[in-house]
């Protein structure tokens, strides 16, 4: 694996945003399937080292845009389980008071902006919040996280052309898990992903986005000189998705190899792979990373009770916050 | 008082504005060095630079998209949109991103944006450059519509619309950006949601929004020659609309006809019109009547493109028959 932060603290750190990440997703699919969550929800499982790689490298000031796909980005960028499932349950003392659930949760006090339910629709968020940081003189970096399905959307090169243009301090994160909903993405790609960027000038890399240290080391480098005005830059990160498109997509043998599926999870893990270089390099034993294990499935088992047990907003909420005061 | 321009009046708001808040800035096609089409704009890049005024590509969709991240994260943008039938190309990050984002958000963040644009037929300038697109935006709920009618209003609602901490969406009537009106030399705002009473009036209220307010006065004139007395109210803003106004007027008047230049179908004058029916109907003794520009394409020829904007002439006819209580089916 490729060499990024070099301090045990900051490996197991990331390892353990990883595992948070897994179960929290496991937990919303059980809330899923259990028939206990409103409406659906899109699993992040398998794309674990994308987002913690590229969040490790931001700060609290450091803002994202996310996608329906998002929570991952949410717990990366330092969210909380509680207040994360009280949301995709439609609780008030969810994120976003339970109004936006699990498609469009934000956690403004960490910088994420949200995530968003049109495809590509946060580009120009993202873009927008870069060319902010520029004209306040701030040395914020806005981090895009988008699908490879959202390359087909005009707006993402709308947005590119100015930040290009510009030189704003914006980081395209194309996760390409190779299906567009349930459509395999050669299909709707045409030529070469990073292409489209490098047309406007932009410096565009690939990454394997299921080895957490390769998209850290790059996400750091960038982020770095995305501060000092040398952006906009472009990541495709290769990645897969366990779980279908959605929840619901169980059947999906017509568009995806259960052969396929399997391999990627045996071979590819982000996690598996990451431990087992955690434990190869004896910087911490199988024993332990047990224990933090089953001390995260105890957070988020405790939180999902909270959440159950939470209260829903009150009747009153429904027509508060349409409008800023 | 001095007079200016609609235009300049624009203008005026705008510099006002950004001196005072180094957040506020501008971005556009042409905003800069060309200061827009309409002139609306010119100076301002010269007296904050282009860091300030910043020109876009012909890029719609994206640089509303940008101005909703701007907003999002602490800058007061103002987007100039060339044209309000471009506001097709960016009903995704006006509706779907700008106008839903602090509800969505459970009110944790802001987008204070401002969207100006225009509307108005007879420039002969065809279906594509005429359109009054105002109900669109004004059917969702997050986004604010102000609509000014003058000069006067077009300096005030500009000023409030900046300082607003939510979406606003300001409609300029672009026949109007060379009228004069009495503008004061000091700061004034105008309140979002007060409507303006512009002419007492006994017999029927005519309720016109920016281009119709000038057609709603004209009618006035020429129906109180004829001993017909007729209110002349302007909302100035459609949302939030201040219904007590107009309530209390057609309870004093009796009879209402709502004038607006969208097309006149499921638009501003039907809902007026059925927020006075639903909440004035005992006061009323004839129906609110809708007056909104035909529900055709705008044509190019003049010769049928005056034919499908409400004029003053039309407006009495109804106020006559209104008056007389002859029965008139809405289109």
């Amino acid at each position: 694996m490729a060499e990024a932060k070099s301090n045990t603290e900051n490996y197991l750190r990331m390892y353990r945003q990883m595992v948070r990440i897994r179960t929290f997703e496991d937990n919303a699919n059980q809330l899923y399937l259990s028939a206990k969550m409103p409406g659906l929800t899109h699993m992040y499982s398998g794309e674990e080292a994308v987002a913690v790689g590229i969040c490790e490298a931001l700060t609290d000031e450091d803002r994202i845009t996310s996608t329906h796909r998002g929570h991952g980005h949410c717990v990366a960028k330092g969210a909380e389980f509680k207040a994360m499932f009280c949301e995709l349950l439609g609780k008030v003392e969810g994120y976003c008071r339970g109004k936006g659930g699990s498609m469009h949760i934000a956690d403004q006090s960490h910088g994420n902006l949200g995530a968003n339910a049109i495809v590509g629709g946060s580009m120009g968020i993202a873009t927008g919040s870069a060319l902010r940081a520029k004209l306040q003189g701030s040395d914020d970096v806005t981090v895009c996280f988008f699908g490879d399905g959202a390359t087909a959307q005009g707006l993402m090169y709308e947005v590119m052309n100015m930040a290009a243009l510009w030189k704003l301090p914006v980081i395209y994160a194309c996760e390409n898990n190779g299906y567009s909903e349930y459509t395999k993405t050669e299909e709707i790609a045409a030529g070469s992903i990073t292409a489209r960027a490098e047309a406007f000038g932009i410096e565009a890399h690939q990454v394997d986005g299921q080895d957490v240290l390769a998209v850290n080391a790059l996400a750091q480098k960038l982020v770095a000189r995305a501060r000092q005005g040398e952006g906009p830059f472009f990541i495709e990160l290769m990645t897969y998705r366990y779980h279908g498109h959605h929840v619901g997509d169980i059947n999906r043998e017509y568009y995806r190899s259960k052969a396929e599926e399997k391999d990627w999870k045996d071979n590819r893990d982000p996690i598996i792979r990451f431990r087992a270089y955690l434990v190869s390099e004896g910087i911490v034993t199988e024993d332990e990373l047990d224990m933090m294990h089953a001390e995260i499935e105890r957070d988020a088992s405790e939180a999902v009770t909270y959440a159950l047990d939470a209260a829903y907003p009150d009747a009153s909420e429904v027509d508060q916050h349409v409008y800023a005061a | 008082m001095r007079e200016i321009t609609l235009s300049q009046a624009v203008n005026e708001a705008i510099a006002e504005e950004m001196r005072r808040d180094p957040t506020v800035f501008l971005m556009g096609e042409d905003v800069a060095e060309a200061g827009t089409p309409f002139k609306v704009l010119s100076g301002l890049v010269e007296e904050f630079g282009t860091a300030r005024v910043i020109d876009t590509p012909i890029s719609e969709p994206g640089f509303m998209g940008m101005a909703v991240g701007a907003a999002m994260t602490g800058a007061r943008p103002i987007v100039d949109l060339m044209f309000g039938d471009f506001i097709f190309l960016i009903m995704d990050q006006l509706c779907n991103q700008a106008a839903k984002t602090h509800y969505m958000s459970g009110g944790k963040l802001t987008v204070p944006l401002v969207l100006r644009t225009n509307l108005g037929a007879t420039r002969r300038s065809a279906a594509q450059h005429s359109q009054s697109l105002q109900a669109l935006v004004a059917h969702i709920p997050g986004l604010k519509v102000a609509m000014p009618s003058s000069a006067y209003e077009a300096k005030g609602l500009m000023k409030t619309a900046i300082r607003d901490n939510n979406p606003v969406v300001i409609f300029e009537d672009k026949l109007m950006y060379q009228d004069k009106a009495p503008v004061p030399e000091e700061e004034y705002l105008i309140p979002f949601g007060q409507a303006h009473v512009k002419r007492e009036g006994r017999d029927i209220t005519l309720i016109g929004t920016s281009s119709m307010v000038q057609v709603a006065e004209k009618a006035a004139k020429i129906l109180a020659a004829e001993g017909i007395s007729a209110e002349v109210i302007d909302p100035r803003t459609i949302v939030p609309l201040d219904e007590a106004t107009l309530i209390e007027s057609v309870k004093k008047t009796s009879r209402a006809i709502v004038i607006d230049e969208g097309h006149q179908s499921y638009g501003v004058t039907a809902e007026i019109a059925s927020r006075l029916n639903e909440k004035a109907f005992y006061h009323l003794d004839a129906p609110v009547l809708r007056m909104g520009a035909m529900d055709v394409p705008v044509p190019f020829s003049p010769a049928l493109e005056d034919l499908t904007v409400p004029t003053p002439e039309q407006v009495v006819a109804n106020a006559r028959r209104l008056c007389a209580g002859e029965l008139i089916h809405a289109a």
